[in-house]
């Protein structure tokens, strides 16, 4: 909880927010690059279940994180109509695929609520708030988190 | 080239080798035992070592040899380098450093200390740790350090300084104060004729000449003769010319160093004078220096001239053997500061050399590397537009593909064009070599000539630049233990005068530099010996004569029976093949008794593109380098034999060889492959030995540029690097020697860095 008491002290900021399965999330919009089509990416061995692989994006080489399977739900099963959200994540750049890109949020930190206690380890890891807007809830994740340092456990 | 030049790089790399002794001698004094972290302090001494023996520097040598001896100690755990054990090293390679220093900008260093540190070397070496010495030694370094702090801006400021004369801040430090036995002070005539730069630069003649007056008692005389008539005069020409004789009892060093930001930028001349002031050819003219002072405070402190001690002349030469070191030191720090000092500081030998000089420019590696990444883009751009176009062109007469034909056309011709400014020929590092075999030969008493092919040979910048380290070990090993004595050549009825030959020659998209020489040939038994002793191979293990000769390029193994000045602590060529598979090259030994030994080194011609087979496995592209590959074969059921369990081997010209599944080792799929439906690619993995790779389909031949993984994602096991193919895809750079190493049952997880050393092993 310590993370949505800090956030108490920031003014407003935006928020992209997509669509995974039924469910929406956000992230912080300073940390996104750009969003781009869907393509087939390049599977690299002995990779963990939620790296698709690496797709080549103007000359570098980008790994593809399906979101979907790191915050443990279902594998996704992309289609042309999947989205690649191009963040930069401390001194890496990589590619998250969501199923779309749905809105711009500009919220301030009284429009965010705290995640509430649940059982699941995922959403205690990268849930860092909720927000309801228009009867929809979505819940705000940290990149840093979901990508950790070494990545070892990639390897 | 001219042999400074040669020098210039000799020291750029000494400033590489001390940065990593003193990383490494760090990571050692954190406690760090790994056995790599000594060989690589180990190896940067015994490089600096090697290369100032070629030239010459006899202090330098000396010094690196007994720190070398004793890291040996350290090496073969004869010697716990603890705390105290890594303080004597520490500041020897600040006495490495400075040395270095001394020996690239003349000048001398703190003979005491590293005198000293000799000494403490050489007991630590016998096994003694260290003493009252020792802890007495330092305090001085630590003193030294803010006084060295204090001159830190002078050096950087004074040249360019527009703003007026800078003081000297550590001239002053010099004085001491304390008042003990007066050395007879001796006069000193100084001959000082500014240039206009000297006015140019914002020095002032008047204001070094009160700085003189506070070295000793002095009489000045100004020679008004250059002069011209009041309507011919220049208001920025220097017309004067003084001869002063001071009377002192400081060295010259101590005169010189007023001049110091002047020095350049005037004619200076300081000896002793034979005779008295009075005789000088010259009227005095009168000259009121206390008319210039405008703090008459500065001045009274140095009233007591006269007094000054024995230990300050001491103390001020370290002063000055501190600013040598510091400047080493702002090199570290900031290079490009220090460059630009340097620069400042050769600017005006270096003037008149650089208006002969206008055919080349000099320009950043940064720059070209960016200039290639972009090209490299522009081909993958060019292959994807063009694939596109022919897949909506039904015509296929259209100008458009005429128009995307020449584009391809000009984006290849780019392409080599921009590779062309990378590529130098390799004459420079042969002619270095060259000189080591002189000076190797006489060394050791051996009559050898070198004989030189292919020095225009054309190899990317980066080859060249790390060439020149393995080289100068093999061509030392080769005089050294290579080439026998005169007499023992002549006993066995061969010429006395040995041969030793480098030749550079391009093979198949490769640079191919093969050294040979015409000496004895590896003694296999004592070899063979020599690594049992070594606990490299066990006693009773079989090996052919291939593999003894491999053995010579495992760490710490030396057939040389006596350690020598050159070589001969097996550093050599575990260094060697190190660095040569740091650039994605290969070596191979091969070895006649009697008749000499060759080594071939087979290196790519650039880091940046690679010459690959792409090749299907389990529905993924991926590119295997071609330098890996020996052959390709369609294997035939009746070639394929089950072994074991899950082993299978192919016959090959009735040899077997193990059958490797690429597809399995990657993880792409989980059952083994039906080896007739696919292709196998025959590669030779580090340590010999052949091995079947077995892929489902190859595509073809390509060159690719290099993409880092590691850049946005982390290394994979099994895979070298990535690249982009002509239809904009990712694909992977097969690491043929991580599978290779998997398929003897070693995880592919393993940590690359040991990879060389166990694959090496398990043939052993």
């Amino acid at each position: 909880m310590s993370y949505a008491g800090k956030n108490l002290v920031q003014g407003s900021r935006e928020l992209i927010a997509f669509r995974i399965g039924d469910q929406e999330f956000c992230v912080n919009i300073m940390s996104v690059r750009e969003i781009r089509g869907w393509t087939k990416a390049t599977a690299l061995p002995h990779s963990p279940s939620y790296v698709m692989g690496v797709i080549n994006l103007r000359g570098a080489v980008l790994p593809i994180i399906d979101l979907s399977a790191r915050l443990g739900m279902r594998k996704a099963e992309p289609t042309q109509r999947h989205v690649f959200i191009v963040a930069q994540v401390k001194k890496r750049v990589v590619g998250l695929l969501v199923e779309a890109v749905s809105d711009i949020l500009t919220v301030t930190d009284e429009n965010i609520q705290p995640v509430p206690e649940v059982s699941s380890e995922l959403e205690k890891q990268y849930a860092r708030g909720i927000l309801a807007i228009d009867k929809r809830m979505i819940c705000l994740i940290e990149l840093d988190a979901l990508i950790p340092d070494t990545e070892s456990e990639a390897a | 080239m001219d042999m400074n030049e040669i020098k210039e790089i000799f020291f750029q790399e000494c400033e590489e080798q001390l940065a990593e002794l003193e990383s490494g001698l760090l990571k050692l004094n954190d406690g760090d035992r790994d056995p790599e972290t000594v060989n690589a302090v180990f190896r940067a001494v015994h490089s600096i070592k090697g290369g100032a023996g070629a030239f010459g520097l006899d202090d330098l040598v000396s010094f690196a040899h007994v720190f070398e001896t004793t890291l040996d100690c350290v090496r073969s755990n004869k010697l716990e380098p603890n705390q105290d054990v890594l303080k004597v090293m520490l500041k020897s390679a600040d006495v490495l450093a400075d040395l270095v220093t001394a020996s690239r900008d003349g000048g001398g260093v703190d003979e005491g200390r590293s005198r000293g540190l000799v000494k403490e070397l050489e007991a630590l070496a016998r096994g003694e740790m260290p003493s009252g010495g020792a802890s007495a030694e330092p305090a001085k370094p630590a003193a030294a350090k803010p006084a060295a702090a204090k001159a830190a801006p002078a050096p950087a400021v004074a040249p360019t300084d527009d703003s007026g004369f800078q003081p000297i801040p550590f001239t002053f430090d010099g004085f001491g104060g304390e008042e003990e036995a007066v050395m007879a002070p001796t006069t000193f005539e100084v001959q000082f004729k500014p240039r206009r730069e000297l006015y140019a630069k914002g020095n002032e003649a008047a204001l070094l000449l009160r700085d003189l007056s506070r070295v000793g008692e002095m009489s000045i005389n100004c020679d008004t003769s250059a002069l011209p008539a009041f309507d011919k005069l220049d208001p920025e020409e220097a017309y004067f010319s003084w001869t002063i004789a001071v009377k002192t009892n400081k060295n010259e060093q101590d005169i010189r160093s007023v001049f110091e930001f002047a020095e350049w930028d005037c004619d200076l001349d300081v000896k002793v004078a034979q005779t008295v002031a009075e005789d000088l050819p010259m009227v005095p003219v009168p000259f009121d220096l206390s008319a210039l002072d405008d703090d008459a405070g500065a001045d009274d402190g140095n009233d007591g001239a006269e007094d000054q001690t024995v230990a300050n002349a001491v103390s001020a030469a370290e002063t000055a053997s501190n600013v040598t070191k510091l400047a080493a030191a702002a090199a570290r720090v900031e290079k490009k500061e220090s460059q630009s000092a340097a620069a400042a500081a050769a600017a005006a030998n270096a003037a008149n050399a650089a208006n002969s000089a206008g055919q080349t420019i000099r320009v950043d590696l940064d720059r070209v590397d960016r200039l290639i990444n972009l090209v490299g883009e522009l081909v993958i751009n060019q292959a994807m537009l063009s694939q596109s176009v022919i897949e909506n062109d039904t015509t296929g007469t259209s100008a458009i593909n005429m128009g995307l034909e020449e584009l391809q056309q000009l984006t290849r011709e780019i392409q080599d064009s921009v590779m062309a400014i990378r590529a130098q020929p390799v004459k420079p590092v042969f002619q270095r070599m060259s000189r080591i075999v002189r000076e190797v030969a006489d060394m050791v008493g051996k009559s050898i000539r070198l004989v030189t092919e292919g020095e225009n040979t054309e190899v990317d910048k980066t080859v060249i630049d790390k060439l020149a380290e393995p080289l100068t070990h093999m061509i030392r090993n080769a005089v050294d233990h290579g080439i026998e004595s005169p007499e023992k050549r002549e006993a066995s009825g061969k010429n006395p005068e040995g041969t030793v030959k480098l030749t550079a020659k391009h093979r198949s998209g490769r640079i191919v530099i093969e050294l040979q020489d015409d000496g004895a040939g590896i003694n296999r038994e004592r070899v063979r010996q020599k690594a049992i002793d070594n606990d490299l191979i066990a006693a009773d293990s079989n090996l052919t004569d291939e593999e003894i000769d491999n053995l010579i390029f495992m760490p710490g193994f030396s057939t040389a029976d006596k350690i020598s000045d050159i070589s001969g602590r097996g550093v050599g060529m575990d260094v060697v093949k190190r660095s040569i598979q740091a650039l994605g090259g290969r070596i191979s030994i091969s070895s006649r008794p009697g008749q000499g030994s060759t080594f071939t080194m087979s290196l790519p011609l650039t880091l940046a593109v690679l010459d690959g087979m792409v090749v299907t496995v389990a529905g993924q592209t991926l590119v295997v380098p071609l330098t890996a590959i020996v052959e390709t074969l369609q294997p035939e059921a009746s070639a394929i034999h089950s072994f074991g369990a899950n082993q299978r081997l192919i016959s090959i010209r009735n040899s077997f060889c193990p059958l490797v599944d690429v597809g399995r080792i990657l993880n792409f799929r989980g059952t083994q492959a039906n080896p007739v439906e696919g292709v196998a690619l025959l590669v030779e993995s580090e340590g010999g030995g052949q091995r079947a790779l077995m892929v489902d389909a190859i595509q073809g031949q390509r060159q690719v540029v290099i993409k880092s993984l590691e850049a946005n994602y982390t290394h994979v096991p099994g895979i070298a690097a990535a690249t982009i193919l002509g239809d904009g895809r990712v694909a992977l750079i097969l690491d043929v020697d991580a599978v290779v190493a998997a398929s003897r049952g070693q995880s592919l997880r393993q940590d690359s860095g040991m990879k060389s050393d166990m694959s090496l092993q398990a043939t052993g």
